[in-house]
C-alpha cells in the first residue's frame, strides 16, 4: 500500500483541503462536513424560532395588547411552528448527528449516495429561504397555522404558496436522506457488523428512515393540491365547489402524525447510545429496544386521525383511532423501562449528557403521559385546542427532542470538533433550562384545562397570573439556552483538545481519532461482538498493561 | 441468491482495497445501492400518487352519478391511443437495457430514441384532449363548468390533477431519458456499466404503470 495516499486521506475532516475557501464546505460530499452545515444552518433557524417564541410570551404578559397586534401574532405562531417544525426538529438529530455518525457507527466510509446527501442540504436551504423569503413579500407573513388547513389556507390573502413550497421542497429533502439512510445501512456496514450488532442509535435512524420515506410523499402531494387549488380553484378542497376540508384534515396528518416519530424516534437512539457510556453497562433488553423503534414506526403510520377527534369523524373510527393510539403508547414505554433498568447497578458518571438524558426521561415521561388524556376521546373534548395540547408536544418535542439533541451536542461535541466543552457550565446550565421549561410549559397544561384557547391573542383576566408565571419562565428558559450554546461556542474556540475517547465509549466512533480522518478509517473495522459490550473493552485494557 | 453473492464481493472490495480513492474519496461504485436506493424512490412516488387516488375513491363514493357522467364525456378514443403508446414506450425502453446488456449500442440508442418520441407523442395528443375540453369552456374555475354539479366540478378537478400531475412525470422521464441518450452516445453507459439506464428505465415503467391505473378510472369505469 502507498502509504503517502494514505496519509493525506487520514488528515483530519476539519483541516482537509480539497477545494479553496468556503467551497470546500459548501460543494463537500464528506458526510461529517455535511453534518456540520446542518448543524450551523439548524442552530441559526432555531434562534430564530426562540425569538419568535419569546415574543409570543412576551405578547402574552397582558390581556389585548402588549407589544403586537393580533395580525402579528398570528404570523408569529405559523412562523413559529413552520420553522421549529420543518427546519429545525424534523430534519434535527437524523440531518446532523444521523449524516456525522451513522456511517462511523457502521463501520463505513460514507453514505451511500454522498452527492445525494449534499442535495439535500441544498434543498433544505432553498426550502427554508421560501419561508423567509414569503415574509417580507407583498400580502404579507402567511397566518393559517403550521397545519395550513383549508379553506382557510385557499382564502386567506397573505404569502401561502412559498411557505407550502418550501414545505414541499423540505419534504424532498427528508425523503432523500431517509432513502440515503436506508440504503446505507443495507449496503455499507463493515463485514461483521450483523444488524444486531448495530448501535441503537442507528436503528433508531433506520426505523425514522422509513417513516421519511413512507409519510413525506403524502403531505407532498397534500400541499401540492393546495397551492393548485390557490391558483386554478380545481375544487378538490374547497367546500363551495364540492370539496372536502376533512380529507385535507386526513391526508395533513398521515403525514404529520408519523412525522412526529420521525422528530422522537432519532433521539430515543442518542438516549441509548447515551446511557450505556455512562454507566459502563451494556443496554437492558437490546433488541426490543430495536424492535421497539421499528414498532413505534409501524403503528405510529395509524393513529393519525387522533387529531381530529373533534372534527366530525364518526364514533366508530373515532373509537378505533383512539385505540391505536394507546397501543402507540406501549413500545415507547417498553424503552423508558429498559432505560432506566440500564441504569440500575450501574457505575454512573453524572456528566452533562447524562443529566440532560435524565431531564429528557422525566420531561418525555409527562408529555407521554397527557398524550394519553388527549387520546382518550373524552378527556379530549374538554381540553383539544386549549394551552393544554401546547403544553403536551412542547414537553414532547422541546423536552424530547430538542433536550436530546442539546444532550447529544454535549456527548459529541469532542469528537466532532475535537475540542472539549467547559462541563461546569454545561452542567450549571441544566437546571436553568429545568426549571424555565417547567414554569413556562406546566402552567400551560393548567391554563388549558382551565380553558384558555391556544392561538389565541388576548384572554380573560383570570388567567393573567399564570400567564405571567409562563413568561417569567420563558425568559429563564432562554437564559439557560444562551448559557449552553455561549459555552458551546466558547469551547469550540478555546476549548482542550479532546482525547480519542473521552467518555470510555464502545461503539465504533470512539475507535477513531478525534477529530475523525477524511476517509473515517484507516482500515475499515471488522466487528466481532454487539455494540455495547464493556466487558471485552475492559478486557483488552488489561491485556495490553 | 445472485444478489447475496454480489453482496458478499463487494463488500470483500471494500475490505480489501484500503484508502484507495484519492482524488474524490466519498465516491465508490455500488449497483445494488444504486437499485435499492431507486425503488425506494418509485415507492415514494406511488404514495404520491396514492394520495390522489384515495382522494379519487373517496370523492367517487361521494358523488357517484356525476363521476359516470363525467367519465362519459372524456374521448375515449385518444385515451386508448394513449395508453397503446405508453405501453409500447415501456417495452422499448426494456429493450434499450436489453441490447445495452448484450453491447449492442446502437440498437439501444434506436430503442430510447423511440421511446422519448413515443414519450412525446403521449404528451401531443394530452394537449389535444386538453384544448379540446377547453374549448368547450371546461377548465378550472371556468363559468361553464362552475354552473355544473358541484360532483362534475370535482370530477374534472381530480381529472386535470391527476392526468396534469401524470404528464409532469412523461415530461420529467422524456429529460431524464434524453440525459441517458446522451450518456450513450458517449459511452457513459456501457454493458459494463448501465445502471443509470436501467434506474431511468425503472423509473419509466413507474409513469406507465400510473397511466394503467389513471386510464380505467376516468375513461372507462361507467
Amino acid at each position: 500500500m502507498a502509504n503517502g495516499t494514505l496519509a493525506a486521506t487520514l488528515e483530519n475532516y476539519l483541516e482537509y483541503k480539497s477545494k479553496k475557501g468556503i467551497f470546500a464546505w459548501i460543494l463537500s460530499t464528506d458526510h461529517k462536513r455535511i453534518g456540520i452545515l446542518y448543524l450551523v444552518a439548524m442552530v441559526t433557524f432555531f434562534w430564530v424560532g426562540v425569538t419568535l417564541g419569546f415574543l409570543m410570551k412576551l405578547e402574552m404578559l397582558t390581556p389585548g395588547k402588549t407589544i403586537v397586534d393580533a395580525q402579528t401574532y398570528n404570523t408569529f405562531f405559523t412562523l413559529h411552528g413552520v420553522i421549529m417544525i420543518f427546519l429545525f426538529i424534523i430534519p434535527g438529530i437524523p440531518a446532523v448527528f444521523g449524516n456525522f455518525f451513522l456511517p462511523i457507527q457502521i463501520g463505513a466510509r460514507d453514505v451511500a449516495f454522498p452527492r445525494l446527501n449534499l442535495l439535500s442540504w441544498y434543498l433544505y436551504i432553498i426550502g427554508g429561504l421560501f419561508a423567509i423569503i414569503s415574509l417580507f413579500l407583498q400580502g404579507g407573513p402567511i397566518d393559517t397555522g403550521w397545519t395550513f388547513y383549508v379553506p382557510y389556507s385557499i382564502r386567506t390573502t397573505t404569502n401561502v404558496i412559498l411557505p407550502l413550497l418550501g414545505a414541499f421542497i423540505l419534504g424532498f429533502s427528508s425523503i432523500l436522506t431517509g432513502l440515503n439512510f436506508i440504503t446505507t445501512v443495507h449496503r455499507l456496514r463493515a463485514p461483521g457488523m450483523t444488524f444486531f450488532r448495530m448501535p441503537l442509535f442507528v436503528w433508531a435512524l433506520y426505523a425514522t428512515a422509513w417513516i421519511q420515506v413512507v409519510a413525506t410523499p403524502v403531505v407532498g402531494i397534500t400541499i401540492v393540491l393546495v397551492i393548485i387549488e390557490r391558483l386554478l380553484h380545481v375544487g378538490i378542497f374547497d367546500p363551495a365547489l364540492g370539496g372536502d376540508p376533512l380529507l385535507f384534515q386526513h391526508l395533513f396528518w398521515i403525514y404529520s402524525h408519523p412525522a412526529v416519530y420521525i422528530m422522537i424516534l432519532p433521539a430515543m437512539g442518542v438516549v441509548s447510545e447515551i446511557i450505556p457510556t455512562f454507566a459502563k453497562r451494556t443496554i437492558f433488553g437490546y433488541k426490543v429496544i430495536a424492535f421497539s423503534s421499528l414498532a413505534i414506526a409501524l403503528i405510529g403510520y395509524f393513529v393519525w386521525a387522533h387529531h381530529m377527534f373533534t372534527s366530525g369523524m364518526s364514533d366508530t373510527s373515532r373509537m378505533v383511532f383512539s385505540l391505536l393510539t394507546f397501543l402507540v403508547a406501549v413500545p415507547s414505554g417498553v424503552k423508558v423501562f429498559n432505560w432506566v433498568a440500564t441504569l440500575y447497578k450501574g457505575s454512573i458518571e453524572l456528566r452533562a449528557p447524562l443529566i440532560y438524558v435524565m431531564m429528557f426521561i422525566f420531561l418525555f415521561s409527562i408529555g407521554g403521559l397527557t398524550g394519553l388524556v388527549l387520546g382518550s376521546l373524552a378527556t379530549d373534548i374538554h381540553v383539544t385546542d386549549t394551552y393544554f395540547v401546547v403544553a403536551h408536544f412542547h414537553y414532547v418535542m422541546f423536552g424530547g427532542t430538542a433536550v436530546i439533541l442539546f444532550a447529544a451536542l454535549h456527548y459529541w461535541f469532542p469528537k466532532m470538533f475535537g475540542k472539549m466543552y467547559n462541563e461546569k457550565l454545561a452542567i450549571w446550565a441544566t437546571p436553568l433550562i429545568f426549571i424555565g421549561f417547567n414554569m413556562l410549559y406546566f402552567t400551560m397544561f393548567i391554563l388549558g384545562y382551565l380553558g384558555m384557547p391556544r392561538r389565541y391573542w388576548s384572554y380573560l383576566p383570570e388567567y393573567q397570573t399564570l400567564h405571567i408565571i409562563s413568561t417569567v419562565g420563558s425568559w429563564i428558559l432562554v437564559a439557560g439556552l444562551m448559557l449552553m450554546f455561549g459555552n458551546l461556542i466558547y469551547s469550540l474556540f478555546k476549548g482542550k483538545p479532546a482525547e480519542a475517547n473521552p467518555w470510555g465509549g464502545v461503539t465504533l466512533e470512539w475507535q477513531v481519532p478525534s477529530p475523525p480522518p477524511v476517509e473515517n478509517f484507516e482500515e475499515i473495522p471488522v466487528v466481532n461482538h454487539g455494540p455495547y459490550d464493556f466487558s471485552t473493552i475492559n478486557e483488552n485494557k488489561d491485556g495490553k498493561s | 441468491m445472485e444478489s447475496l453473492d454480489a453482496t458478499n464481493t463487494i463488500v470483500q472490495q471494500e475490505v480489501g482495497t484500503k484508502a484507495h480513492h484519492i482524488s474524490d474519496p466519498h465516491q465508490h461504485k455500488d449497483a445494488v445501492g444504486a437499485k435499492i436506493g431507486m425503488w425506494l424512490f418509485l415507492f415514494t412516488e406511488l404514495l404520491l400518487f396514492g394520495g390522489l387516488f384515495l382522494l379519487y375513491m373517496a370523492y367517487r363514493l361521494q358523488y357517484t352519478k356525476d363521476f359516470v357522467i363525467g367519465g362519459q364525456e372524456l374521448n375515449i378514443i385518444l385515451g386508448t391511443v394513449n395508453t397503446i403508446i405508453l405501453l409500447t414506450s415501456s417495452l422499448t425502453m426494456a429493450l434499450s437495457i436489453a441490447a445495452i446488456q448484450r453491447g449492442k449500442k446502437d440498437l439501444s440508442i434506436i430503442f430510447l430514441v423511440s421511446t422519448i418520441l413515443m414519450g412525446l407523442a403521449f404528451l401531443v395528443i394530452k394537449y389535444f384532449e386538453w384544448t379540446a375540453k377547453f374549448s368547450h369552456g371546461i377548465a378550472p374555475n371556468s363559468p361553464e363548468l362552475l354552473s355544473k354539479p358541484n360532483g362534475e366540478i370535482v370530477f374534472y378537478g381530480m381529472y386535470f390533477s391527476m392526468t396534469g400531475l401524470h404528464a409532469l412525470h412523461v415530461l420529467i422521464g422524456i429529460v431524464v431519458l434524453s440525459f441517458m441518450l446522451v450518456f450513450l452516445l458517449r459511452n457513459k453507459i456501457t454493458k459494463e456499466d448501465y445502471i443509470k439506464l436501467e434506474n431511468s428505465g425503472l423509473y419509466w415503467h413507474l409513469v406507465d404503470l400510473i397511466w394503467i391505473f389513471l386510464f380505467p378510472l376516468f375513461y372507462l369505469i361507467h
